[in-house]
């Protein structure tokens, strides 16, 4: 049993199998991490350094305890506090910290293409933890895990994608996904966040009514409003975006089925969704994040083990 | 091929494992069995089911373990990973192992890294369907043996079982 990569640097280069198999080794570390002792010692003699060039609580947190419940080495790096800052390229920056023997990188950047454009040049396998309006795949990988956790499977089931469609990475690695599984998905949101020809580009559909994307869906994911990575001004004011696309209780009670609320975090309540949803029966928000680990250990051992050294 | 265990002998064999096993914990009362997923728990499902009928449900705790994790062979290849199951504690108790085939003992060895990271078991035995006794790489024997053979490394043992191959029998390939 293998990956059909070496790396995980988007969604786009996985293989529906690999995604299976990743989710179902997920379920076993989510009951590993029930137990009294939380740790396997798979990834003992495995050194892994989180490469952060960019701010992140979740993912950073998220990714450092799936690594050491797998009983691996941890070194933890974030631009602002290095040589990055003196003017240390990328490569380079890379390339000294693997002289320490490193085996695996996980990395997250501001630049579309970082870790692909690492993957040429270095022998340690890459985990992508985002890379600017590319993909962020281990988090599509999350979601996915949520759904099949709560509906049972991903086959045919309804997902709207909903917020800031343009610039966002989890759109991107989710609505790959999501297609490979056979799931039906739609993004919503006002116009100018919505890339213009990804219905064509992708075979998703596009609302642009809110409600009637949460009457349409089965799970609606929630996208944080990219203010870091707006060069335009794309809609009004963040009190007219919550008018029009927040995600209201008023608007869930109104709908005639339950439906799951997701987010990928960090949320901003009372703009892309108010606090009473959030906190409510609807969200599986928390549950994301417990799935995180699971999912992130899951894609740390399936890289990690193998035919590593022949790569 | 030849044929180790029919499947009158398999059923014997385990029936008289089950009453070893009595034997040496008579009530069961601080035992608890743990089956190896994933093909020592065909084993553990039948003793499990012949000791709750002798004895009472609620007198026979019995739980499943996958070692997945704990191999020492995960940078050569990876194994899929099945359900562990343990829905009681281990603190304390005497915890017998079941596995169909002992061959090198590797996988024992990884069996009891996990159990230790489940408490402190006051002591483990290891119930073993078929014991291939001359291919030991690790210092671990069985306390309940079903058929003890020999064998080469080139050979294999297969248990056949009714759920999964429409049969019960043991053979050597």
């Amino acid at each position: 049993m293998q990956l059909s990569t070496k790396h995980l640097l988007g969604i786009r280069d996985l293989q529906p199998a690999d995604i299976k198999i990743i989710l179902d080794t997920a379920t076993q570390f989510k009951e590993v991490l029930q137990r009294p002792v939380k740790k396997v010692p798979s990834l003992r003699d495995i050194t892994v350094v989180n490469l952060f060039f960019e701010n992140s609580t979740r993912t950073r947190i998220s990714f450092e305890l799936a690594e050491k419940r797998l009983s691996a080495d941890t070194i933890n790096f974030t631009a602002s506090n290095s040589s990055v800052s003196k003017g240390e390229t990328l490569l380079d920056t890379v390339n000294n910290i693997l002289s320490m023997k490193v085996d695996l990188v996980v990395m997250r950047h501001s630049a579309s293409g970082a870790p692909h454009f690492l993957a040429k040049h270095i022998p340690a396998a890459i985990i992508n933890a985002g890379d600017g309006i590319n993909e962020h795949p281990t988090q599509a990988l999350l979601d996915a895990f949520s759904i099949r956790e709560k509906l049972g499977t991903l086959k045919g089931k309804k997902i709207a994608i909903i917020g800031d469609i343009m610039h966002s990475r989890v759109a991107l690695s989710n609505i790959y996904l999501l297609k490979k599984m056979g799931a039906e998905v739609m993004v919503a949101g006002p116009p100018t966040l919505i890339p213009k020809y990804i219905k064509e580009a992708f075979d998703v559909q596009i609302e642009y009514d809110l409600k009637k994307a949460l009457q349409w869906c089965d799970v609606a994911n929630v996208l944080r409003i990219q203010l870091e990575r707006q060069n335009q001004v794309l809609f009004s004011s963040l009190r007219e975006y919550n008018l029009a696309y927040g995600v209201k209780k008023s608007l869930l009670d109104s709908l005639k089925k339950e439906i799951l609320v997701m987010h990928p975090g960090p949320i901003n309540r009372g703009v892309e969704i108010d606090s009473d949803v959030a906190d409510s029966q609807h969200s599986i928000i928390l549950q994301q994040v417990e799935n995180g680990v699971a999912v992130r250990m899951a894609v740390l051992y399936l890289l990690a083990g193998g035919k590593m050294q022949q790569h | 091929m030849t044929t180790i265990l029919t499947e009158q002998q398999l059923e014997l064999t385990i029936q008289r494992l089950c009453h070893q096993i009595l034997e040496h914990h008579l009530h069961m009362e601080n035992t608890v069995l743990i089956g190896l997923q994933p093909r020592g728990v065909y084993v553990s499902d039948r003793i499990a089911a012949q000791l709750k009928k002798q004895l009472g449900e609620e007198k026979v705790q019995y739980g499943k373990l996958d070692i997945t994790f704990y191999r020492d062979d995960i940078r050569k290849e990876l194994h899929v990973a099945n359900q562990t199951d343990i829905p009681f504690s281990i603190e304390g108790k005497k915890v017998i192992l079941i596995d169909d085939v002992l061959y090198t003992g590797r996988t024992i060895r990884a069996a009891l890294d996990a159990l230790l990271d489940y408490g402190r078991p006051a002591k483990v035995e290891l119930c073993i369907l078929i014991d291939r006794k001359s291919s030991r790489e690790l210092p671990i024997q069985p306390d309940y043996a079903g058929k003890s053979i020999d064998s080469l490394i080139s050979q294999k043992v297969k248990v056949l079982w009714k759920e999964k191959d429409g049969k019960e029998e043991v053979i050597l390939l």
